[in-house]
Formats: structure tokens, C-alpha cells, sequence
């Protein structure tokens, strides 16, 4: 991973060298702090860490190392490992070194242990505690700065704590990008801080508290709430994205107190991002649901769980017997584990008799693509010479992905070619951006391949087409905007596949667990395993009984159908359509037109005030079972705490709807779960839960032994020039990581981070609208109007307009129809930004 | 009295007043030796310099000419890179060559990027250092029109570009590597070495030749006179002149071009054409004799002649070529104390040792100076020395990333050994045993 490493010859054979004494192999290129690890020798470290170039800083490691011209004090995690070199970690003059530098760490440490967060976990107290002398002979005034002081509002910097390892500063630069933390002053004299009114702002700065060797960076949410004796831990995958990154979770007192990011070599090499390693606080809020609601005219009671289950199926029971199956929908599950998704997708059709059921809350891609189209696992589209970037900004939905593919770009050579409709955090990596006006990525997509289109873009098409054509390829695909159909992006998917057949895809859904829930079944047409309805009909008839003859709606249809009164009994299944569905109009009809509504959630959401039933269901680190990331690599969740009040795992009210109709599920146990999904889930088939517990299943396994080919059943369609409005912008609506979101907004050390509803536009298009900074304007679309504050932003292309998706204040859904290709908006001032607006 | 009879050969228009003018260095046979090298070959050029044998006027006194054969061949971009960021304390030679001379240097760069085939060249000269600023800078500019840097040098074929780059006043930056940061536009902090010897992964980790300005600016003479006529002066480990910066309590504190190996310590101290002997008729009590990061000198060791070889045999180093005369007025624990708070204060901060260390040097140096030192002080100063530079030898190790930190240990472990009665005599006395 490093120069050093790569700079030396690289061969075959390993490398001998001598450590203390005993002659060991090494692999060539290897830091000689990491040959001595792998044989069982530790050298004492600080700045060090196996995912960051090292430095050489600290000089805690250094150890006399003899290459042949007498042994000389090096730091081992800067030398690499040569044919006959010695080293000696324990000889006097190693030691007398270390004991050195050990004590020079310390004089200035305020060691103030004891009211530290990181006592009892702190390298540094380690060290000192095993080979540190009893008593300090420093006797002056030790460094003192004002402590702590915050540098962002998720981290605070002690300053006499920090041992200037360069650890925090250089993940920060070279890790995240966000060089927004650096040394300041000299010599004795300096420090780690922020520059004046840049605070450390980086969705990555949990990590450095993580990785800090001391206390000198600590988390608000963490701050005081436990000491690590306390702490009890285990491993599981974080679910606030769909990356799925590997994380220890801990609590103290049966509440979840801290997430760090764990190792591994597939996903997320020890990194989280802030929102996935603090939304915690969302799993331990007080506003939690904790028992069954039921509608008493306009308003939600508490209930029993017999009452409210007695009522429910009272309600399914007879929308399926009054009016059909089909009467019935389910919307949401991409919250849920796999296990809870596939009794779900059982329950709906085995049951309910529905195929209406769908985990996407119209925010995505057709479950055919999604499903489809040839995979390609992080590793492999970090490996590729060419990422296409079709997707929504990886930054704000996938970060950690963000971080993979731009280690790749930085390090590693991988060329990006981005396509989108507004400069995204990855444009600075992109080998060549390439524009597209909302609703014609297809067209984009086309004269990449036909060389059409205007002639001040031939050279970026070109060098375009080049690196695409060029060699292994792989294209991460999303919605970039909800702001347009997503048929634009599939056709332009569709052109890439037919014009470059070995391209891959990693397709760039975010919301937590939705592939694992596409793949279970929670989406009309596909059954578990990615088979479909069809293709399945035979061998999931004689598992679960009679399935649903025709295929059902996906959430679109369902609201629709819902809003025209043709949905008797809708199921939220975690899903809040009033705030996550693009149009809100479309979803206010709905909730009004279903028959009935059982909500099952966690929080009281705009949607789940509209139910008629809610039942309150257990959540991340309260339950056991699998979760699918975006590759569909298969790993396991892990329980850490009891669910508040009688709240229940979703499985558990699928089995015990199913039994008031009359129906059995056949499941007591998670376990039993996967095991018939790993009997009869084609994709699945041979992930034991043995191989899940092994090591093996610690980074988890991809799921690849089924997928359906959406490239040969599917071709791309002619694509259309959509009629420009020429007194009109497009709207490009995007999400941010902060936003209105449940778990963000239940997160209080989160909540602030939303940046809130603000529009961005061109100055170009500003000045030809006469609008100028400050403004607020008023941004009106077929469907209907808002009045928001506006700013300049050369990142928007001409002709386009930004307003994020599900800010707080944001009415970016009250624009969209999600029945339009693209979402034109008329744009006028109506005021300054610190005057009343009225009208 | 040596005083010998060698020619000066780098302070040669120090006392002509327009020679940092170009007309006044043409004048004075400027810019022949550009044009008799783009005559001949690089490698003729690079044989010459390795034939004089010169070593590096820096600090380290590595010849030249071995180090520009380091470069690996074929690899391109290369940069050579000057490094005037002269800082050690006593040490001003630098300032004076390139105020006085600029045009005489920017002639050696131009040379010495010919013959190691590198078309971009950087200059760094010291923030604390306008005046030779601005005539580098004039220097440069004169250059250019006159078509002695840019494309296709008088015809030759050859081009390159040369940078001026002003620093920001850290003496650390005048170490080769933190000089590269610096360039780079990053803090001033030292690469380690190995990997990162510049002359395989320096500026952009791209080949690069650091050199000194007074080295550099005996290219010209070399070319024009032939390696020969450099390596037959001085003696054979130490060849040609060199400019010695004499200071302290001498008459006639000045810089000094003198014959590398012929000349002593005495003679440079004493001679009524150098130094003049101690000021006020006094006598000697010490003398650094390479710069602040060289262990001391004492009466014994005048007669030792101003030659790398015989300067490291006794334990020290001619170094920055700066000499510093302390008289028997002088308390060695203050001399000391002033010389590690140069180093505390320049400490860089990047590795452990040097930030921590160089400042407790300080603080206990200190606390004996004012008179609340205690006994054991002086074996915590030597262990502390130990734990900067491990067996305090010279040349020193060190558990730092560069020598700046075992550079604080060379007066305290020099004036502890020398003049332990002195420390005693603080501690018992309470204060300073000279005020």
C-alpha cells in the first residue's frame, strides 16, 4: 500500500530476515513493524496505522535495524523488510531508545487518566503502564492549552492530551480529502487545530477519534458516558447505508453507547462515516415507539398487542375477502434483516396473496435492474482501470464507498468518468465529467457512443468513450436526482451494457438493508433468491402454498392505486412516504385513499400518524439475523440490547398476523429463517449459517449464485429530447447525508448537521432571472409552489436548479411529479433573505 | 602565520561594488565558464567537478560531484534545487555570495543543471535575507533578458528555468528534505532518509540535487580553471578555499576565503589579516568551530587545520563554516543554554524526540543558569542528551528524523564534559558564577 512497499523488487519468494535472533520469513515490501507482528512481535507504536502512509514521526517503533553496514536506530514502520536484514527489538539500546521516547511523550501528557474517556483503552496508558518508568523527571510546567475545545459538533480536540502523531491530520488529508484539520505552530509549540472558521466539518471525523492513540479526540455522543471496563461489545454491519461496513457496537447499561469501525479488507477498512457511526443516539431515543398504537377517530391510542394485532388482521383479513388480494400492498422493508424480509415476502404472498409489495419507496431503480444487470463486488470496481459514475453523489449517500473509489483514484490510478447533471464530490477525482440536463442521461449516453451532440463536448466524449472502451470497466448506478423518472438512467445503463458487454455494475441503492430486501422478495415480481415470479412459481408453491397469479405494484402503483381508492389495506413496513416518496401529493392521497393502514415502526412519522393500526418494532443492535450491502454480500447483524417497551422484531409480527389468518409461517427462530432461505432462495444457495459464523462469514459472503440477465431480456429504447422550457429550470433533487430522515433527526448530536432547505442555481441563470444572493425566491412546478432562500453555485449546470431532498423546511417533494420525466420549475424573487415574506 | 597565497576564488568581486550588477560580473569575466561548458558535455562538465574534488559547503561535506553521480539515470524530471536558507547561528556566508555575487551563483546553477541534465532549477534563499532577495531576484531577471537562462541558451539547444523561492524564516528548512516540503508548498518538516534521498525521490519524488551556495558558486572557477586547478589547492581530503564565517570575541569578526587544509584554527582566529586574536587582549576559552551543531573547540585544538578530515578526527566538524570564539569571560553554561534554545526554538515539531527533548534541554539548561539547577541535574541532562542521540558520539546517532535534535546535544554534552566545575559552581553558588 505504500511507496516504500511498492518501490521494492517484488518477488516471488519471501524474504528472510533475522528478528531477534530467530530468522523468519517476511513477505517482500513488508514494513519490518509488520513482519514482527506476524511473528509474534509487537513493536510499541503511535502514529502508525496500517491503513495510512506511514511517517515515521512518533518514533516509539524505532528499533536497531542492520543491513549490512551496522546496526542503526530505525522506525520500523517506515523500513521495509530486506533479504538478511537484523533486527533487534529488545536489545538494550532498542529498549533504552524506546523507554526515550516513551518519557518524552510524557512530559508534556497532562495524565489526567482518570477523567479521560480513553483510559483503559489508551495506548499511550498502555505503554507507560508496561515500560514506563514509575515516576516522571520532568519537574517545570507542562504544556497547558484550554481543553477541550470543539472542532466540528461531533468532536472535541484536547490539546495537552495529544501526543502529535499526525494520525487525525493525515486521515484527514489523505484519507477523507477534508484537509480541514493540520498542524499549527512549531516545535514545542504545536498543535493539531482547524482554521479560523473552517470547523472540522467532515462526515468522516468520528474516525479520527477512533484512531486517535491517545484522548486527545473525543466524540460529544460519547463523552462521559462510559469507561471502556464498562463496555460490552460485538461485531455487526452497519445498516445506515447499504455499503455495509463492519462495526463493533457497544453498550453500557443496556444502551448503545459507542460504534468503531472494524477491519476488514472487502468493505470498509476500519472506516464509518458520522452518521453511521453516531446514530446510536437514534436506536436509544426517548421518542421511541414502545407500544401498540390504535386510531381512535383523529387520534392514535395506546394499545395491547392483541387488540392491535386482532385489529389489523381483522382489517387484511377483509380487504382480501371483500375485495381480492390485489386490494391489499405493502410498502417498505428495507429496514428490515434478510430474515425479516423473506417472512415478509412469504407472509405477502402465501398469506395476503399479494405481489403488491415493494421495499423501494419510488426513490430507486427498477427491481430488474437492481437485480439484473452483471454485479461487480467494492474490491473489484476499485480494480477496474474505468468507474463510470452514473449515480447520485457517493459522498452523500454511499460515503464510505466514497472513500474506497477515491483511495483508487488517489492511489491507485482507477480513472472515474462522471455523468451526472451537477458537479458531485467526486468531480475533482473524475478523469472527465460529462453534463447531462435532468431526464436525458440516455441522450448523454448515446452521443458517448454515436459521437453526437455538440461540438464543445466532442473532446470530453472522446477522451470519454476512450477510458470506457479502454479496459476493464464498471459502472456505479443510481439515481443521481428523484427529480426525474429514473428511466433515463436505466436506458442509459442499458447503452453502456450494449456498447461495452464485459461492463459491471454496482448498483448505488442506499437505503440500509434494500438489496437484501430486493433480494427476498420485497418487490413485485421477484421472489427470494432474485428468481422471478415466474421462473419460481413451481418450486415456491410447493415451499410457501398457492402465490399471487399476477404481478403485482410497485410503490408508485400502490399509491396511485391507493389514491383512487383501489388499495383496502396498505402496510408501512418501515416506510414513511410522506417524507421519502418523491411526490408528497401522490402520498398524501394515498395515506387518505387506502381503506386501512397498519403502520410498523420504530418513531411516530408523519406517515405513521396516518395509520389506523401501529405496531412498534425493534431496530438496529436489538435483533439478530443477515443484512445484504450493495455487492449482496451476505453478513451478519448482531444483537446488543433488549428492544424498548414490547416493541417486537418485524419478523415476529409477520408470523403473528399470518396466524390470526389462519396462516403459518413455520418459523420460531432467525435461525430457521435463513436456513429455508438458504434452501430455496436460488442466489443464495450454499451460505450456510455455518459458513455465516465462520471466518469466512466476518467480511461476509456475496451472494452470487443466481441472477437473473436483465441485459439480454432488456434493450435500450430510442431516446427522446424532452422539449426545453426555455423560462424554466429542472429541478435536480438530491440527498444529503444529514437530512429530515427519522434516524438522523432522532440523533440529536445529528439532527443540527442537516443543512436545511436551501435552492442553488448558476449566478449565470441567477443573473438572467434577476435574483441575487440573499434572495428568497419562490420556486413553483406543476404540482405546486415554495418559497426558499437561494444561493450561487458554480457546481449547478446552467438550466438547472438544486434543492436537496427531505431537508428540514425542505419542500423539494411538493414540486415532483412522479409522474413527469423531469420536474420544470419556474423561479422569481419574492424578497430579501432577512425581510418577511409575505404571499 | 599561514597566510597562504592562494587565490580567492568565490570572494573575488566582494570589494568590487557593482558586482552583483551583470554588467559589472561580465565585466569581470562573468558567465565565460556558462559558455565554455554549453561547449562541452555534461559529462565533461560533471568529470571537472569530481576531478576539484569539492565537498559540499553546507554542512555535511559531501563531495559534489559524487553526489550529483547519485542521480539514476533517465529518469525525468530532475530538479536542482540551492539551497540558500543559511541560518545556522554564526553562520553568514551564504548572504554575502549571494549579495554580493548573485550572478556568479546563478552561473554555477545554470552549470551545474547542465551537467546534471536538469531544465528547472530552484533557488531558496532565506525569508530573513531581502537584500540578497531582491539582487538574486534582479540578478535573475538580468540573466534572462540576457538570454543566459530560458530556451535554447546561447544557441546550445539546452533550456531551463530557473525559480526564485523566498522562504518563510525556519532554520529547519535549511535541511535538504524540509527545504523540498517547503518548496512543495508544505510546513517545513524533514523527510525521512531512506526513502526519501533527493537525489532519488526529492521534489515532486522526482530526482533532485540539493546543493550549498558556496558550492555552487565554485562551479564557474572550476570550469574556467579546469578540477585540476581547484584540487591542487588546499590538500588532497580537502581541496580548494572556502569561505569561514568568524565571529564572537575576536577583533576582526568577518567572513574569510582561505585555503581549505593550510590553514588553522590559529591562523584564522589570530592572523592580523583574519581575526586578529581576541578582542581586549583576552584569552581563549572555547570555540565552536563548524556552527552551532558542533561539539567545542578549545585552546588545543588551534593549531588543527581547517580540513574536514582533521576537524572530524577531533570530534567536531568544520560544518556550516562558521567559527565561534568564546573568551575566558564567557560562561559556558549561558553559552550553552543560548546555543539549545536556538534548537528548542527551531525544533520543527514533527518527531518525538527533538519537539520534547530540545525544549527539556532547554528548560534545565535554563533552570541551572538561573540557579534553581540541582545535582542530578547534569546526569539528567546527559541521559536526556543519550535519549536525543544514543551514546552522545560523534558523529552523533540519533533517534530523530534529522540532526537537528542531536544538535542540541553538542553544547550541553561539550560543556558539561569541559566544564562540569562550572555547572557545579552554579548549582552550589545559586545563579551565574559570571555576572
Amino acid at each position: 500500500m505504500t511507496d516504500i512497499a511498492t518501490s521494492e523488487s517484488v518477488t516471488e519468494t519471501g524474504v528472510s530476515i533475522t528478528l531477534n535472533g530467530r530468522v523468519i520469513e517476511a513477505q517482500p515490501g513488508e514494513l519490518v513493524i509488520t513482519a514482527a507482528e506476524n511473528a509474534g512481535v509487537y513493536i510499541p507504536r503511535f502514529c502508525h496505522h496500517p491503513r495510512m502512509e506511514p511517517v515515521g514521526m512518533c518514533r516509539m517503533c524505532i528499533v536497531e535495524i542492520d543491513t549490512g553496514r551496522g546496526p542503526a536506530l530505525l522506525p520500523s514502520c517506515m523500513i521495509p523488510v530486506a533479504e538478511g536484514m537484523v533486527v533487534e527489538t529488545e536489545s538494550p539500546i532498542t529498549k533504552k531508545a524506546q523507554d526515550g521516547v516513551l518519557e518524552f511523550l510524557l512530559i508534556n501528557h497532562p495524565l489526567d487518566c482518570p477523567v479521560c474517556d480513553k483510559g483503559g483503552e489508551c495506548p499511550l496508558q498502555d505503554q507507560t503502564v508496561a515500560f514506563g518508568p514509575g515516576e516522571s523527571r520532568f519537574i517545570e510546567e507542562k504544556r497547558h492549552y484550554e481543553k477541550p475545545i470543539a472542532i466540528s459538533e461531533v468532536v472535541q480536540l484536547d490539546r495537552e492530551r495529544c501526543i502529535l502523531c499526525d494520525r487525525c491530520t493525515r486521515f484527514s488529508q489523505t484519507v477523507a480529502g477534508d484537509p480541514l484539520i493540520s498542524f499549527v505552530n512549531r516545535g514545542n509549540a504545536t498543535e493539531v487545530n482547524t482554521f479560523p472558521d473552517h470547523p472540522f466539518a467532515s462526515y468522516f471525523s468520528g474516525n479520527t477519534v477512533q484512531i486517535c492513540p491517545v484522548g486527545a479526540l473525543t466524540a460529544t455522543p460519547y463523552r462521559f458516558k462510559a469507561r471502556p471496563w464498562d463496555l460490552d461489545q460485538v461485531e455487526s454491519t452497519c445498516t445506515s447505508c447499504s455499503v455495509g461496513c463492519r462495526v463493533a457496537i457497544e453498550s453500557s447499561s443496556n444502551q448503545l453507547v459507542r460504534y468503531l469501525g472494524v477491519d476488514v479488507d472487502a468493505v470498509n477498512w476500519g472506516w464509518l462515516c458520522d452518521k453511521g457511526r453516531f446514530d446510536f443516539e437514534a436506536v436509544n431515543s426517548e421518542n421511541r415507539l414502545v407500544r401498540p398504537l390504535v386510531r381512535e377517530g383523529d387520534e392514535l391510542v395506546d394499545s395491547t398487542w392483541s387488540d392491535a394485532l386482532a385489529k389489523a388482521s381483522h382489517a387484511l383479513a377483509g380487504a382480501k375477502e371483500r375485495h381480492g388480494s390485489a386490494s391489499i400492498a405493502i410498502v417498505g422493508g428495507a429496514r428490515l434483516t434478510n430474515e425479516e424480509a423473506y417472512v415478509w415476502s412469504k407472509f405477502a404472498r402465501s398469506v395476503l396473496g399479494t405481489d403488491s409489495i415493494d421495499a423501494q419507496i419510488g426513490d430507486g431503480l427498477p427491481s430488474d435492474i437492481a437485480l439484473g444487470l452483471p454485479r461487480a463486488t467494492i474490491d473489484e470496481t476499485c480494480a477496474a482501470k474505468t468507474v463510470v459514475l452514473l449515480s447520485p453523489d457517493l459522498k452523500e449517500e454511499l460515503p464510505v464507498l466514497y472513500l474506497r473509489l477515491r483511495d483508487a483514484v488517489v492511489n491507485h490510478g482507477l480513472k472515474l468518468v462522471e455523468i451526472s447533471a451537477s458537479e458531485t464530490s467526486m468531480t475533482p477525482y473524475a478523469a472527465v465529467s460529462l453534463r447531462y440536463r435532468p431526464g436525458e442521461a440516455a441522450l448523454l449516453a448515446q452521443q458517448l457512443f454515436e459521437g453526437s451532440g455538440d461540438v464543445d463536448v466532442q473532446a470530453d466524449l472522446g477522451r470519454a468513450r476512450t477510458l470506457i472502451e479502454g479496459g476493464s470497466t464498471v459502472c456505479v448506478l443510481g439515481r443521481s436526482s428523484v427529480a426525474e423518472r429514473a428511466d433515463s438512467v436505466v436506458q442509459a445503463a442499458l447503452r453502456l451494457c450494449s456498447h461495452v458487454p464485459a461492463i459491471r455494475f454496482l448498483v448505488a441503492l442506499r437505503r440500509a438493508n434494500v438489496h437484501g430486501a430486493l433480494d427476498m422478495g420485497l418487490t413485485p415480481g421477484m421472489l427470494p433468491g432474485r428468481v422471478s415470479l415466474e421462473d419460481g412459481r413451481e418450486a415456491f408453491t410447493d415451499a410457501w402454498g398457492e402465490l399471487p397469479e399476477v404481478v403485482g405494484l410497485d410503490t408508485t402503483g400502490v399509491l396511485h392505486a391507493a389514491a383512487e381508492g383501489r388499495i383496502q389495506a396498505l402496510v408501512l413496513l418501515g416506510a414513511d412516504p410522506l417524507a421519502d416518496f418523491p411526490d408528497r401529493d401522490l402520498a398524501r392521497r394515498a395515506l387518505v385513499g387506502a381503506g386501512f393502514v397498519v403502520a410498523i415502526d420504530c418513531f411516530e412519522t408523519d406517515s405513521v400518524r396516518q395509520a389506523d393500526v401501529v405496531f412498534p418494532a425493534a431496530t438496529y443492535g436489538e435483533k439478530t439475523g443477515t443484512t445484504t450491502n450493495i455487492e449482496g454480500r451476505v453478513s451478519r447483524l448482531n444483537q446488543k440490547v433488549t428492544s424498548p417497551g414490547t416493541s417486537r422484531p418485524d419478523w415476529m409480527i409477520a408470523t403473528e398476523l399470518a396466524e390470526r389468518l389462519g396462516g403459518d409461517l413455520g418459523f420460531e427462530t432467525v435461525e430457521e429463517i435463513w436456513d429455508e432461505i438458504e434452501r430455496l432462495a436460488p442466489a443464495h444457495s450454499g451460505i450456510t449459517r455455518e459458513r455465516l459464523s465462520s471466518s469466512e462469514g466476518l467480511e461476509g459472503i456475496v451472494a452470487n449464485g443466481h441472477s437473473p440477465n436483465v441485459v439480454t431480456t432488456m434493450e435500450a429504447t430510442a431516446t427522446v429530447t424532452l422539449p426545453v422550457d426555455g423560462y424554466s429550470l429542472r429541478l435536480v433533487s438530491a440527498r444529503k447525508l444529514y437530512d429530515n430522515g427519522t434516524i438522523v433527526q432522532q440523533s440529536p448530536s445529528l439532527a443540527p448537521l442537516a443543512p436545511g432547505e436551501i435552492v442553488r442555481a448558476n449566478p449565470a441563470d441567477l443573473d438572467r432571472l434577476g435574483v441575487t444572493t440573499n434572495d428568497r425566491v419562490r420556486i413553483a412546478s406543476s404540482r405546486g409552489a415554495i418559497i426558499a432562500p437561494i444561493e450561487p453555485d458554480v457546481g449547478v449546470a446552467r438550466g438547472t436548479v438544486m434543492l436537496a431532498f427531505n431537508q428540514p423546511g425542505s419542500g423539494a417533494a411538493d414540486l415532483i411529479d412522479a409522474s413527469l420525466p423531469v420536474t420544470e420549475v419556474r423561479v422569481e424573487t419574492v424578497g430579501r433573505g432577512d425581510q418577511e415574506v409575505s404571499g | 602565520m599561514t597566510v597562504t597565497d592562494a587565490p580567492k576564488l568565490i570572494t573575488a568581486r566582494f570589494d568590487q561594488d557593482d558586482a552583483y550588477l551583470l554588467s559589472g560580473y561580465e565585466a569581470s569575466g562573468g558567465y565565460k565558464a556558462l559558455r565554455k561548458a554549453l561547449g562541452s558535455s555534461p559529462d565533461a562538465v560533471m568529470a571537472e567537478v569530481k576531478a576539484a574534488n569539492i565537498q559540499g559547503r553546507g554542512g555535511a561535506g559531501f563531495p559534489a560531484g559524487t553526489k550529483w553521480g547519485f542521480l539514476p539515470p533517465d529518469i525525468s524530471p530532475r530538479y536542482l534545487v540551492v539551497n540558500g536558507d543559511e541560518s545556522e547561528p554564526g553562520t553568514y556566508k551564504d548572504r554575502l555570495l549571494l549579495e554580493r555575487d548573485p550572478h556568479q551563483l546563478i552561473e554555477g546553477v545554470l552549470i551545474a543543471a547542465f551537467a546534471i541534465a536538469a531544465n528547472q532549477a530552484f533557488i531558496y534563499i532565506r525569508g530573513e535575507m531581502p537584500l540578497a532577495h531582491e539582487r538574486v531576484a534582479n540578478a535573475l531577471n538580468e540573466a534572462y533578458a540576457a538570454g543566459y537562462i530560458g530556451r535554447d541558451i546561447m544557441g546550445s539547444g539546452w533550456s531551463i528555468d530557473v525559480v526564485l523561492h523566498w522562504g518563510a524564516g525556519a532554520y529547519i528548512v535549511g535541511e535538504e528534505t524540509a527545504l523540498i516540503e517547503s518548496l512543495e508548498g508544505n510546513r517545513g518538516m524533514p523527510r525521512l532518509k531512506p526513502p526519501f534521498f533527493p537525489a532519488v525521490k526529492g521534489l515532486y519524488m522526482q530526482p533532485t540535487i540539493v546543493n550549498n551556495v558556496e558550492t555552487l558558486s565554485n562551479v564557474p572557477w572550476i570550469v574556467n580553471n579546469g578540477g585540476a586547478a581547484f584540487a591542487a589547492l588546499g590538500t588532497e581530503e580537502s581541496s580548494g578555499t572556502r569561505i569561514f564565517a568568524l565571529s564572537g570575541h575576536v577583533r576582526r569578526p568577518g567572513v574569510y576565503e582561505v585555503e581549505m587544509g593550510k590553514t588553522t584554527f590559529r591562523d584564522l582566529i589570530e592572523a592580523p589579516v583574519y581575526g586578529g586574536g581576541i578582542h581586549h587582549g583576552r584569552s581563549l576559552k572555547a570555540f565552536i568551530p563548524g556552527g552551532a551543531s558542533a561539539p567545542w573547540f578549545y585552546e588545543e585544538h588551534l593549531d588543527l587545520p581547517l580540513s574536514k578530515p582533521a576537524v572530524d578526527k577531533a570530534g567536531s566538524m568544520l560544518g556550516s563554516g562558521a567559527v565561534v570564539v568564546m573568551d575566558e569571560t564567557t560562561c559556558p553554561v549561558r553559552a550553552a543554554l543560548r546555543v539549545v534554545r536556538f534548537f528548542a526554538h527551531e525544533s520543527c515539531g514533527k518527531c518525538t524526540p527533538c519537539r520534547e527533548g530540545t525544549n527539556w534541554l532547554e528548560k534545565i539548561m535554563h533552570r541551572i543558569e538561573e540557579g534553581t539547577g540541582r545535582l542530578d541535574d547534569l546526569d539528567l541532562l546527559l541521559d536526556v542528551s543519550d535519549n536525543l542521540s544514543p551514546g552522545i558520539t560523534w558523529p552523533p546517532k540519533q533517534t530523530t528524523i534529522c540532526p537537528l535534535g542531536p544538535s542540541a546535544v553538542s553544547p550541553v554534552a561539550s560543556s558539561i564534559k569541559r566544564f562540569r566545575d562550572d555547572y557545579l559552581a552554579h548549582i552550589d553558588h545559586g545563579g551565574c558564577t559570571y555576572d
